[in-house]
């Protein structure tokens, strides 16, 4: 049952909503991470929200003309330009008022939807309005979704998909550096309005499959943990890209198996494991790891500056220090250096006049680093034989000049 | 070991300063972002009575400094004492005036509004707020020239005029010691003058400054003690003592170009 | 319209509106002066799994448990916001984002596989309240205010939103001087003396307590809208805090008894045969309050 589900063999429709929902995961995916590291993660918040009234205008507009008011065409149209019209709100609230952008976002969302709430419950007074299945757009719903449905989804998040890579290169430049991009002739501001007009796309189709309550997941969850795993912009795109469309694919064939399981929440919790792991174990921003070299600097940090003191011959004040030393027997109760901790200590201070020295011959040069602090590190390790026996022996001629 | 005498190469010993009271003392202070330690191993001991600079290159770990000493940053290693107490037992005696830049202008206040918060610690949660303590308001406002501003709203002030407010408001906290971070940063000439005014008056009445500094040109003129730093200590001592040459290469690398020492008279 | 009639059909729902809509819009001055806005929408939505855990435990859909498990959601979400932005060092809004949406698809799921939708519990409900339904029968016109008897019948939710409008007002009343210096200067705030974080967590566990309390009776969305539209409207006509508090209330009250009028009233005076939401017309009237005070306000501009 699992493999002909994975296999996309369990019938028509459940193969184009598997579909559909891997390429607008990736999808969302590339445009969240935009999204993300401009800081405007939850403007796709407002936009699900405000698919609401036009969803429920739409399909009063559409029995009004005498069309077939179920048409998921007419609805999705409508949805969208609703949504793009709050978009536009929350610009302009920015933009032209000193509110901030999270309050408008906020503003118009509950707004809209307070709006689209209103308009559900006319609905549910026309004849009719109670059995259209409005609020299955809520919370999302492939049960009993017609095969021409599930075409038009599939067919419109390829055309997104595509979009999306035809203009990645840009996108992926301004999101990297806007006023570099912006230098090679690309507008920032087109491209953002590219990205919104996806994340509308991604949006409006997802709501039959995810729920316009949940869609917003797919657009955040995913650049959020593609982020642990690089710093590089063109890797974090497609990690988010590669993401969002296993957590749409795992989802929905799940829900394909059992029914029970609506898709929407589904997808979304897969995306939330995908975070999961990779906020607990990514390898350099992953909690463990940072916990973990956060300790480990800390405690090179307390045993450099307290090796340095005992060279010096002076006391340690700082209790973390003192204790740290005591463990590794470097001094005893009452502060006195061990034999070891001496020798430790003498190592501690040759590396220090090592470097001091080293940044002393390459202060002109381009080698040169006046931030990194170079203490902390063993010189040992970062510089050849040779480079130390040069240092040491400027070391030793500075010291014969000083007698 | 090659036959080197090891003798501690940090630069300089902490000599001249007797007791452990001094208005800030930090010994062996380290705090990092992730795994770059943005200030090494500090150690400082601000001389009562002066006025005391701190300067570096941009990215040196200056405002860094300060904010741990105030504890809004966490330190990795080190201890800080505020005439020999911690920051806990001294906080009326530490004022503290952030960058200007630090917060959001456009906040619905006025001036006074403002320099009020400089008395909230006496104020407390709920006790109002008596004629002496709008008087002390007042007082501070017309120390840094601002008295006609009391009721301004804050988001029409220039800059060098947010400088003055919170300024003031650290005035009216009655401090023993103050730690200004960049208060000359963005201002015009003439709030500059006024408040390194302030300054010089504040010493006069026995009160230790701390200022976060990155113009070299007017550091022999503002300061009497100075602290050099780039993530690590570079110098310290009395202003004739550290603001050479060769210390200024130290901590400014090959960024100081020979033009530029020039115009400092170096 | 008879005035018993109103007294009896109208009175509490409008009443439980306002003090709901007040309630949240004090919070709400200071969440959106600390960049905080959409933290009630994320509360508004993690009621979901709570309420849920709280029926699978208790097996009762009665009002205590719900808000119980309304409030520790609400809680949790708070805390897990604040360990995922700082320890994954992520901004706020997104780990807002990551948490609601994984907890609200844990309440959806969870709600599915239970029997839970079969009673009456289900996401419009929690969504939309039941404002109209919280009538006072035993009410005889205007004089039963003073009838001990018969005030003791009134919707409970009546008593739970004064209160807790109550406890808001004195929160803020207390806490006013700490609450403004952590919205101006938080790093200030913290040298001086003041328990920044501490001042923080209070003003969102009580702007949680203040949704928790109002979606039973009004539903989710008024709680998003009246948290934010009323502080966002009256930022843009005044530049004094404590007048914009005071003017959010006002707008809160206003959008309210306009708000539910509207929808209970005006569609009949028109000749329809029903009613609309109430708790969506009057966050629709906070909107467009806001658009007004966007257009028109004093101090809509940003001046720096």
């Amino acid at each position: 049952m699992l493999w002909s589900a994975l296999s996309l063999s369990l019938g028509y429709n459940a193969t184009l909503v598997t579909l559909g929902s891997s390429l607008l995961g990736a999808a969302a995916g590339m445009a969240g991470t935009f999204l993300y590291l401009s800081n405007k993660a939850l403007i796709s918040d407002a936009i699900s929200h405000a698919t609401l009234p036009g969803l429920g205008l739409a399909f009063l507009m559409a029995r009004g003309f005498g069309w077939d008011e179920r048409q998921l065409a007419i609805l999705l149209t409508g949805s969208a330009a609703s949504a793009a019209l709050g978009l536009y709100f929350v610009t302009l609230l920015t933009q032209k008022t000193r509110l901030t952008q999270d309050t408008a976002i906020g503003c118009v969302l509950s707004v809209f939807f307070a709006f689209g709430v209103v308009l559900l419950t006319i609905i549910q007074t026309v004849p009719g309005g109670r059995k259209a299945g409005l609020e299955s757009f809520l919370l999302g719903s492939t049960a009993g979704m017609l095969y021409s449905d599930a075409l038009l989804i599939l067919i419109l998040s390829l055309f997104t998909t595509l979009l999306l890579l035809v203009f990645l290169r840009p996108i992926k430049l301004i999101t990297f550096d806007a006023s570099y991009g912006e230098t090679l002739g690309f507008s920032s501001r087109r491209v953002e309005i590219l990205v919104l007009f996806v994340a509308l796309a991604v949006t409006v189709l997802g709501m039959k499959i995810v729920g316009l309550i949940l869609i917003v997941a797919l657009l955040i969850i995913p650049a959020v943990s593609a982020r642990f795993w690089s710093e590089k912009v063109d890797v974090i795109f497609l990690i988010s890209a590669g993401f969002g469309m296993i957590s749409g694919y795992i989802g929905s064939t799940i829900s394909a198996i059992s029914p029970s399981l609506p898709t929407g929440p589904i997808i979304v919790l897969c995306s939330f494991g995908v975070f999961l792991t990779s906020f607990i174990f990514a390898p350099q921003r992953g909690i463990l790891a940072v916990a973990l070299n956060h300790h480990r600097f800390q405690k090179t940090v307390h045993l450099t500056q307290g090796l340095l003191l005992v060279a010096q011959g002076q006391s340690i004040y700082e209790p973390k220090t003192h204790r740290l030393l005591r463990r590794l027997g470097y001094v005893r109760a009452d502060g006195v250096a061990t034999e070891v901790g001496n020798s430790m200590a003498a190592k501690t201070l040759l590396n220090e006049r090592r470097w001091s020295h080293w940044n002393k011959l390459v202060r002109d040069s381009d080698q040169f680093d006046d931030q990194t602090v170079f203490s902390l590190m063993d010189i040992e390790k970062k510089l050849t034989q040779d480079q130390i026996n040069m240092i040491d022996q400027g070391l030793v001629q500075k010291q014969q000049g000083q007698v | 070991m090659s036959g080197i005498t090891l003798v501690s190469n940090r630069g300089f010993t902490l000599e001249g300063q007797t007791g452990q009271d001094a208005p800030l003392n930090i010994r062996g202070m380290t705090v990092s972002y992730g795994q770059m330690p943005a200030v090494y191993s500090i150690d400082l001991k601000v001389k009562s009575g002066s006025i005391f600079g701190i300067l570096g290159p941009n990215g040196a770990g200056k405002s860094t400094l300060l904010k741990a000493a105030m504890g809004i940053l966490p330190v990795v290693s080190g201890q800080i004492s505020f005439f020999g107490k911690p920051l806990k037992e001294a906080r009326h005696q530490v004022a503290y005036v952030p960058q200007r830049t630090s917060v959001d202008w456009d906040f619905p206040a006025t001036v006074y509004d403002v320099v009020i918060m400089g008395l909230y610690p006496s104020l407390g949660l709920l006790r109002r707020i008596s004629k002496s303590d709008k008087a002390k308001v007042a007082e501070s406002l017309s120390k840094v020239g601002m008295q006609d501003f009391s009721d301004r709203q804050i988001g029409q002030l220039s800059g060098g005029q947010q400088q003055r407010v919170f300024l003031a408001r650290s005035l009216v906290q009655q401090a023993d010691v103050f730690l200004l971070d960049e208060p000359f940063a963005g201002v015009d000439a003439a709030t500059e003058s006024a408040i390194m005014l302030v300054l010089q008056n504040l010493q006069a009445e026995q009160k230790t400054i701390v200022v976060v500094h990155h113009d070299l040109s007017t550091v022999t003129t503002y300061f009497d003690h100075l602290f050099l730093i780039n993530r690590q200590s570079i110098a310290y001592g009395p202003v004739g003592e550290v603001f050479t040459k060769e210390n200024l290469t130290k901590a400014y690398g090959g960024k100081l170009g020979s033009t530029q020492l020039g115009t400092i008279g170096l | 319209m008879m005035a018993s009639e109103f007294v009896a059909l109208s009175l509490t729902p409008v009443l439980i509106a306002a003090f709901a809509g007040m309630a949240c819009a004090l919070p709400g001055n200071f969440l959106v002066l600390r960049k905080q806005a959409l933290i009630g929408d994320a509360i508004s939505h993690v009621m979901l799994p709570g309420i849920v855990v709280a029926y699978l435990i208790s097996g009762r859909v009665t009002t205590w448990p719900m808000m119980f498990g309304a409030a520790g959601a609400a809680i949790v979400s708070v805390f897990l916001i604040e360990i995922i932005r700082r320890l994954g060092r992520i901004e706020f809004g997104a780990a807002m984002g990551v948490v609601f949406t994984a907890m609200f698809a844990a309440g959806v799921l969870l709600l599915e596989q239970s029997e839970t939708s079969e009673v009456h519990l289900d996401v419009e409900h929690a969504l939309f309240g039941n404002l109209e339904m919280l009538i006072w029968l035993q009410s005889d016109g205007w004089g039963s205010l003073l009838d001990l008897n018969a005030l003791a019948q009134m919707p409970p939710q009546f008593f739970r939103m004064l209160t807790v409008f109550l406890l808001i007002c004195l929160f803020t009343y207390i806490f006013w001087r700490p609450l403004v210096l952590i919205s101006f200067d938080e790093a200030y705030a913290r040298t001086i003396g003041t328990q920044a974080p501490l001042i923080g967590l209070l003003l969102v566990i009580f702007a949680a307590i203040t949704a928790v309390a109002a979606f039973d009776a009004v539903g989710s969305i008024i709680v998003i809208a009246m948290i934010l539209c009323p502080p966002a409207s009256a930022r843009l006509l005044t530049n004094n805090v404590r007048t914009q508090v005071f003017l959010s209330l006002g707008l809160a009250l206003s959008a309210t008894l306009a708000g539910y009028i509207l929808a209970s009233y005006a569609p009949l005076w028109l000749g329809f045969s029903d009613t609309v939401s109430a708790a969506g017309m009057i966050s629709t009237l906070s909107g467009v309050f806001l658009a007004f005070s966007a257009v028109y306000g004093r101090h809509r501009k940003r001046i720096v």
